[in-house]
């Protein structure tokens, strides 16, 4: 198995994929720090990013139940945050979907950055193939041993903030999804989605409003004719 | 226990939810306009979650120097930077803020 991951790596895409390892990591760390924080054992927390592999909704459970906000109450919380991973699987699915191993194995590896990657790739299936794998391999292993450091060492070096490492998620996102907006259309529900999602996250559980940022794509249906005008032009 | 119990069913949830997608997708033929909306939904829900998470921490105003380094990070992607010098200009600049005392 492993020579196998290894064959599909891309050099191009691990050189691009260093730039999340550092952003990933310090999140890592610091969930293996809360959660030694919180009184839960190395190896639940290990556990959790291992079976589960969705650093949202780690700290949102993790959160809850610590907090003695129930299993219910955890869980749904944990898993709302995950149904983003839904539109995901319907853009990109194809990529892994080719042996049965790879189907098992590539919808566990189906991340905000695998898809990301997976969808910068644009109509390239070969490459949209190599990014998923590797970035998905890279970040497996990175998101779990980051865990398990930081359940031991983490108060030393746990916060996110520290050298502005939290910028690098969100901008890595931002960059990869550029390419897409020259599509005026698309461009447009990004806006008019992200929009939504920023006015609704005031009131609204975590992970609804990044749902909701799908309204932006009525403009994908409104003058679908004047959308190819401008793809041809 | 109780984090035992929570740990198999956020896992499992997940794992139906990442497989749904994918099943759906690979259940039906699709036109290549609706091959371009499911990709442009996608693109929407990233951004979306890039715009939140770069703008909220916890649901409040995450300061500026959050943002403003995701801001000077997008214009040097805009402009065809590396993602590597995106991604270091980006930590720099929200690092170097909150060295002058700007959240």
């Amino acid at each position: 198995m492993p020579h196998r991951i290894l064959d599909r790596l891309d050099r191009g895409v691990l050189r691009d994929s260093a730039a999340l390892i550092a952003g990933l990591f310090i999140v890592g760390v610091s969930f293996g720090a809360v959660a030694t924080a919180e009184g839960v054992p190395w190896w639940q927390a290990s556990a959790m990013s291992l079976f589960v592999f969705a650093g949202a909704s780690q700290f949102a459970t993790l959160g809850i139940l610590a907090g003695g906000g129930g299993l219910l109450a955890g869980v749904a919380a944990g898993l709302i945050l995950n149904l983003r991973h839904v539109p995901y699987g319907l853009a990109v699915g194809d990529v892994y979907w080719t042996s049965l191993r790879a189907k098992l194995i590539g919808t566990h590896l189906l991340v905000d950055h695998t898809a990301a990657f997976a969808l910068a790739a644009g109509a390239d299936r070969g490459k949209a193939r190599r990014a998923f794998w590797t970035v998905g391999a890279v970040l497996f292993v990175m998101w779990n041993a980051a865990t398990v450091i930081g359940a031991f060492a983490g108060r030393l070096i746990a916060d996110p903030k520290a050298f502005g490492l939290d910028a690098t998620l969100p901008v890595i996102l931002v960059a990869l999804v550029l390419p897409s907006m020259k599509d005026r259309r698309t461009l447009l529900a990004g806006l008019l989605g992200t929009a939504v999602a920023l006015g609704t996250s005031a009131f609204l559980p975590a992970g609804i409003p990044v749902l909701l940022a799908l309204v932006g794509l009525v403009v994908m249906w409104k003058g679908a004719g004047t959308g190819d005008r401008a793809a041809a032009a | 226990m109780t984090m035992l119990a929570a740990i198999l069913a956020l896992a499992a949830g997940t794992y139906l939810i990442r497989l749904s997608g994918a099943v759906l997708r690979n259940r039906i033929t699709l036109t290549p306009r609706a091959e371009a909306v499911l990709k442009a939904g996608a693109v929407v829900v990233l951004l979306a979650l890039a715009a939140t998470s770069t703008l909220l921490v916890e649901g409040a105003w995450a300061g500026w120097a959050l943002p403003a380094g995701v801001l000077v990070g997008t214009a040097l992607a805009w402009r065809k930077a590396p993602l590597a010098v995106v991604v270091i200009a980006a930590a720099a600049t929200t690092a170097l803020l909150r060295l002058a005392g700007i959240a």
